[in-house]
């Protein structure tokens, strides 16, 4: 029972890294993007195969992982963020299959549908952890997780999460504003690929094994649910988001119920939460906290319509 | 070059084989075209519409086969599909959509991806997960044309989407309801200034598209059997297509699905990609159109207003 619950806090805590990851692109900055999974994926194969084939440290393997996802999420963000809205959001998902038949087609590097389930025990600071450590990998997450949301906390605020916000709100006001538009986006897309990067890393060391079905669709889907469930562009509720939804689908196996309960109801489960979300509470749980200075404005407003 | 290697009837036959393909996604990207032509949105869930549809047929296919004769079991089949996706399709506009009316833009499309994700799942609790013959209701023997076979189903084919699609013109062009349609379609708020009941007109606009998709999946299924997740892959290429033609545009739709079925049957027959990369061209096309075309073929090339 207590390692299932460390095993819980592992997966959770993973997943909120690529939450916090594409919040930065779909809640901040108001890009939906539906290929999070895909630079999840390119993270974890690059881990398995620096570590696997050519026996590369885990550091190393987590500074190329974070690249390469960073340079893919930048190479698939150059073209495509010319477009808006829901054309964006298709030209991504249209991405994502692209790269998940890659993964699946490129036999020779990526062992296509079998996966590559010889990764070495993860090497940390002399430390050797395999997949039954489940106390210091949840650790070892979850001060990763901690980290990329103070880094996000801090990020919001800065000037260049401003120059982001404002291309949510309205990116003609934005440009008009001085900011280059196409130049944010692209950097926020890249930013938040290098999360994607990182959770991959980190889900490759902790399993020991990747397999292509794994960065599919359902997955960045899964991820978005957390983002719009938690609060678009607010990192405490995209947290939220990844605790409620990682429990939602692992408590029927909590429970001992996953022999009376289909796997399928879980994703039910999930396309409600988005509907009704979105029906009911387009915010989420924890609306975006606004800036001192907006709700300043929005008093005197309400003030002088009094 | 390969190109040489093909005879003549060879080119022909892969022409019909792509024609039929291209049919049967016109027939679909109809939908996601008329959808988006008035609401200017994305309906996800347009391909399980369609796979709801294909059970309900199969369903009352099955049970009236054993009582009457093939063919009259079958245009049954196919008039009960067809009404059980006009019936879901609106279902799902009222309950997931209509509340969205006045929402940001992206929250409809997150609500159809929800939908999308229930109604598979659902159908994999209630149907099960294998995949279920759809018997042919004739003897599907291919015809040797000149050196070119052309089997009875794919002359079912051409004939349900030529009926179908001039049906659909003539209601569209000459109906007092199609003029309203394209009203709606052309300015919302204009056309209910002018007295239309333009809710109306979305509500029949969900049933046309959906019960066109119905018999599209039905026509998918004699070929490829009938599981909960059909739609989705059909429905991508579908919505591909649409975009091809000019999205929002009922000729364009037309166009797009032909234009798209040739374009992949011919690329795998001529340029000898390997069959596991032949949805990878589709979505390479889809981005490269959203690239360089965005109005696609014969779309009209609006300009975005602040």
């Amino acid at each position: 029972m207590a390692s299932y619950a460390l095993l819980l806090l592992v997966y959770t805590g993973i997943y909120a890294i690529l939450a916090i990851g594409l919040n930065l692109i779909a809640g901040t900055t108001g890009l939906l993007s539906l290929c999070q999974a895909a630079f999840f994926g390119v993270g974890a194969y690059t881990t398995a195969i620096l570590t696997s084939t050519f026996h590369w440290d885990f550091v190393s393997a987590l500074g190329a992982s974070v690249a390469l996802s960073a340079l893919i999420g930048l190479v698939i963000g150059l073209p495509t963020l010319r477009l808006k809205g829901d054309y964006l959001a298709i030209a991504t998902l249209g991405f994502g299959q692209i790269v998940q038949n890659v993964i699946i087609n490129w036999d020779s590097v990526t062992r296509g549908s079998r996966g590559i389930s010889d990764i070495p025990p993860m090497k940390l600071f002399g430390l050797t952890l395999t997949q039954s450590d489940k106390g210091p990998f949840a650790a070892l997450i979850w001060s990763f997780v901690l980290l990329s949301f103070l880094l996000m906390r801090r990020f919001n605020r800065s000037r260049l999460g401003r120059a982001l916000e404002a291309i949510r709100e309205d990116p003609v006001a934005a440009a008009a504003m001085g900011i280059d538009v196409p130049l944010y986006e692209t950097l926020a897309f890249t930013l938040g690929s290098a999360f994607a990067g990182l959770a991959g890393w980190l889900w490759a060391s902790y399993n020991q094994s990747v397999a292509p079905e794994t960065f599919g669709f359902m997955l960045s889907v899964l991820v978005l649910c957390m983002v719009v469930l938690g609060g678009m562009g607010n990192p405490a509720g995209v947290l939220i988001g990844a605790v409620v939804i990682s429990v939602a689908s692992e408590l029927p196996r909590l429970l001992g119920l996953s022999s009376v309960i289909p796997a399928q109801w879980n994703q039910v489960l999930f396309g409600l939460i988005l509907v009704l979300a979105m029906v009911f509470r387009p915010q989420g749980i924890l609306a975006r906290r606004k800036p001192d200075f907006e709700r300043s404005a929005e008093r005197s407003a309400g003030e002088a319509s009094e | 070059m390969p190109l040489s290697l093909l005879s003549a009837p060879e080119f022909s036959q892969h022409v019909v084989n792509g024609l039929t393909l291209g049919a049967i996604y016109a027939l679909i990207a109809l939908g996601y075209t008329m959808v988006y032509g008035i609401l200017k949105f994305i309906n996800f869930a347009h391909g399980e519409v369609l796979m709801a549809g294909t059970y309900a047929a199969l369903f009352l296919y099955d049970a009236a086969r054993m009582s009457l004769p093939a063919p009259v079991a079958f245009a049954l089949a196919v008039a009960a599909g067809m009404a059980a996706s006009a019936f879901l399709g609106v279902a799902v506009e009222r309950l997931a959509y209509r509340p969205l009316r006045n929402a940001p833009r992206l929250a409809p499309l997150l609500s159809a991806i929800g939908v999308s994700i229930i109604l598979s799942n659902l159908a994999a609790v209630f149907f099960g997960t294998k995949s279920r013959r759809f018997e042919y209701p004739f003897d599907n023997t291919a015809w040797n044309l000149g050196g070119v076979s052309v089997t009875p189903h794919q002359v079912l084919v051409f004939a349900v989407a030529i009926v179908l699609m001039a049906a659909l013109k003539v209601f569209v062009d000459f109906t007092r309801t199609g003029k309203a349609m394209r009203a709606t379609s052309e300015n919302l708020p204009a056309a209910s200034l002018m007295g239309i009941d333009t809710e109306r007109i979305i509500m029949l606009t969900f049933a046309v598209g959906s019960a066109l998709a119905a018999a599209a999946g039905i026509l998918i299924a004699m070929e490829y059997k009938v599981y909960p997740t059909m739609g989705s892959l059909a429905g991508m290429k579908a919505f591909i297509a649409a975009v091809l033609g000019g999205i929002g545009s009922v000729e364009g739709a037309m166009l797009g699905g032909v234009v798209l079925g040739l374009l992949e049957t011919l690329a795998v027959a001529l340029l000898g990609i390997p069959e596991g990369l032949k949805d990878t061209i589709a979505f390479g096309v889809l981005i490269l159109i959203l690239l360089f075309r965005p109005q696609g073929i014969l779309g009209r090339n609006f300009r975005e207003k602040v």
